[in-house]
């Protein structure tokens, strides 16, 4: 199979579901002939013109609402949002309007749209430009969350966030966007709310998300060096959660790391562990749970700090070891 | 109190004997409908909260009526005047305020959030300058679908402290889209008085920063607003673009029930309640020779006569089922 940029494979998803679809269209900051700050809409305004690729205003809470208001009308946009942190701006829209509206309407409305935005730090732009803020969205009802790890899955799960009738908030991992994979050329879409198990092991449970899950696969390499055998789970998607997937998995292994780029405090880890705890997984476990999470600060410019402030690889293999040592302990 | 106030217009208006009659009974059906929730409240009958719009029927009505009925609005959080000049049914309106499961939003919005999309009714909204995004949304949407219809965008001058306000407005005025934004000056944010919340209380002056026409109108005229209305509407559909209007008007009741109107004076409320735009609409009518007094009891009765069918009608309507407390939550 082919290989593609994660990048290429977002602007591909959208350029499908612009041909495959009239009432799915762009609108975003410096997406058009710029081609988007990360350069993932470039090229799309020459085939889509400027009516369906729409550089808007620097105006985040009007681009999420027009875009509730275009799709409570039966389009289906897809807005992008230069970096996840302006999300703050756009929150009344997405929060108190899009995920709202259909409950409050008392299920007379759809509000199909998809909110695109990269998340993450590790390209030195400092704390406002850096944060992931999943867990802010996750924790409201009426919103899907998505967080692809992989080309294969940014694709198919944007299709599939295009063509859902419910709102949809995208995260795209800045780190991730250079990475590739192969992705089919045909049309395919992935499924919402299911996770993927990306290396199977039988002695810990690594479960994350976004660039976590790359980080997670190179720990479980080193780990093997070791002797420790890990499996990683990659959710693909936050909410709704794959608690099965979750729960199976730490059933068989006996023990669980969770890892994700957010902060750890109030972070949805919590949330991924009370899955495990609160479920027959408790009955299986050999050692406590253990979670990765940012370290309670804002993100920092300096590359060492910055790079100190969130899970890297070594953090990972180091977590799984201390796992596998606490469950000799508990025995 | 204003010094630009425009005088009623003198020449005869360009609409029809049976629309005037018709815009006479809907300021009625206002008036009476809001009285009627106020007394259900006071007997326990309707819970929660609601934001009467008594003393404002002329801005909802006049404006709306320069609509076609297949046009769109957008409402606020004092929302049940713009809902019924629309073409709600009062009965399903009541029904909803009651909580009841065959109410417009399945007992799931309440007062804030009644939407009516069947009559173009996108909705009220809970936060203030929340709708003001989603109407340029919609007219967004209707712009592209190369359809002809307008939306009309409602909100209070509490509105104009919003961000959102600005972005949604500059947003509609660069995409030329057809929307009317309806500043209904009613003087006070809740408490805050004009003066001390607006940096210049010239509303429409703000109109010339966004490069849209803007009009302020004695927003106690039904005929007054009408023909602004019509203007503004009329350039809307004919590809000109957003206008933005103010109608001049006056809450007569509290801001929400806990009212208890200590920023404003009994004398300042009583000047406002001899401009009542009920009565000087009758004074015009009888002018105009097309209705009289007994015209004016004889529709009253028959309005009283509605509402008391609607409480009647929500009476008897089931309660929603707690077993189905999570529809609608997801499409």
């Amino acid at each position: 199979m082919r290989e593609i940029t994660y990048a290429q494979a977002i602007r591909e998803a959208l350029a499908e579901e612009m041909r495959r679809d009239e009432s799915v269209f762009l609108m975003g900051e410096d997406i058009g002939v710029y081609g988007g700050a990360f350069g993932v809409t470039l090229g799309l305004i020459d085939e889509f013109g400027p009516e369906k690729v729409m550089d808007t205003p620097l105006s985040e809470a009007a681009i999420v609402g027009a875009a509730v208001g275009a799709a409570l009308l039966g389009m289906r946009p897809v807005a992008e949002i230069q970096f996840s942190d302006f999300l703050t701006i756009a929150a009344d829209q997405l929060v108190n309007q899009a995920a709202k509206i259909r409950y409050m309407f008392g299920g007379k409305a759809k509000v199909p749209l998809v909110v695109r935005t990269p998340l993450g730090s590790g390209t030195g732009a400092a704390a406002q430009h850096s944060q992931s803020l999943e867990t802010w969205f996750m924790h409201i009802p009426g919103l899907k969350v998505l967080a692809p790890a992989t080309p294969y899955d940014a694709k198919g799960l944007l299709k599939s966030a295009i063509r859902d009738d419910n709102p949809v908030v995208f995260f795209e991992h800045k780190l991730l966007y250079r990475t590739k994979g192969p992705v089919p050329e045909e049309d395919y879409t992935v499924p919402i709310g299911q996770a993927a198990v990306r290396r199977e092991g039988r002695d810990v449970t690594i479960i994350a998300s976004s660039v976590m899950v790359l980080r997670s696969l190179a720990a479980a390499e080193k780990l093997a060096e070791e002797g420790i055998d890990a499996e990683v789970i990659d959710l693909r998607s936050l909410r709704p959660l794959d608690a099965d997937a979750i729960v199976k998995s730490v059933c068989k292994t006996g023990r669980a790391v969770v890892v994700h780029e957010a902060n750890r405090f109030a972070g949805f880890g919590g949330e991924i562990v009370a899955t495990i705890v609160e479920s027959e997984a408790f009955d299986f476990l050999d050692a406590p749970v253990v979670r990765l999470g940012g370290k309670d600060v804002p993100i920092p410019y300096n590359p060492v700090l910055e790079r100190a402030a969130v899970p890297q690889e070594e953090d990972i293999v180091e977590a799984c070891r201390r796992v596998m040592q606490e469950s000799r302990r508990w025995r | 109190m204003f010094s630009t106030v425009e005088r009623p217009p003198a020449a005869p208006v360009d609409l029809p004997p049976e629309r005037l009659v018709h815009m006479y009974r809907q300021m009625r059906r206002i008036r009476h409908f809001e009285e009627a929730v106020d007394r259900l409240y006071q007997q326990g009958r309707i819970w929660g909260t609601f934001h009467l719009y008594i003393g404002q029927e002329a801005s909802a009505v006049g404006a709306i009526e320069a609509l076609r009925p297949d046009d769109y609005i957008t409402s606020t959080h004092r929302g049940h005047g713009h809902c019924i000049a629309k073409g709600a049914s009062l009965a399903l309106m009541m029904a909803e305020l009651r909580g009841k499961e065959t109410g417009y939003c399945r007992g799931r919005g309440g007062s804030m959030h009644i939407a009516d999309l069947e009559t173009g009714n996108l909705g009220a909204n809970g936060i203030v300058g929340g709708g003001v995004p989603i109407a340029a949304g919609a007219a967004l949407a209707i712009k592209k679908q190369r359809r002809d219809q307008v939306v009309m965008c409602f909100f209070g001058d509490g509105a104009l402290q919003q961000g959102a306000f600005h972005e949604a407005v500059n947003f509609a005025a660069v995409f030329k889209l057809p929307v009317v934004f309806v500043c209904e000056n009613n003087r006070y944010a809740m408490s805050l008085p004009v003066e001390k919340g607006l940096g210049s209380t010239d509303i429409v002056a703000r109109a010339a920063a966004y490069g849209i026409p803007g009009r302020s109108v004695d927003g106690n005229d039904v005929l007054a607003v009408y023909a602004a209305a019509k203007e503004a509407v009329e350039r809307a559909r004919a590809g000109g673009g957003p206008t933005l209007l103010e109608t001049r008007t006056y809450r007569l009741r509290g801001h929400s029930k806990s009212d208890a109107n200590r920023y404003r004076t009994k004398e300042e409320i009583e000047q406002w309640r001899q401009r009542c735009p009920i009565l000087r609409f009758e004074q015009w009518l009888q002018a105009a020779g097309l209705l009289g007094p007994d015209d004016f009891e004889r529709i009253k009765a028959e309005v009283l006569q509605e509402i008391e069918a609607a409480i009647e009608f929500a009476e008897a309507q089931p309660d929603p089922d707690p077993a189905r407390l999570a529809e609608g939550v997801y499409a």
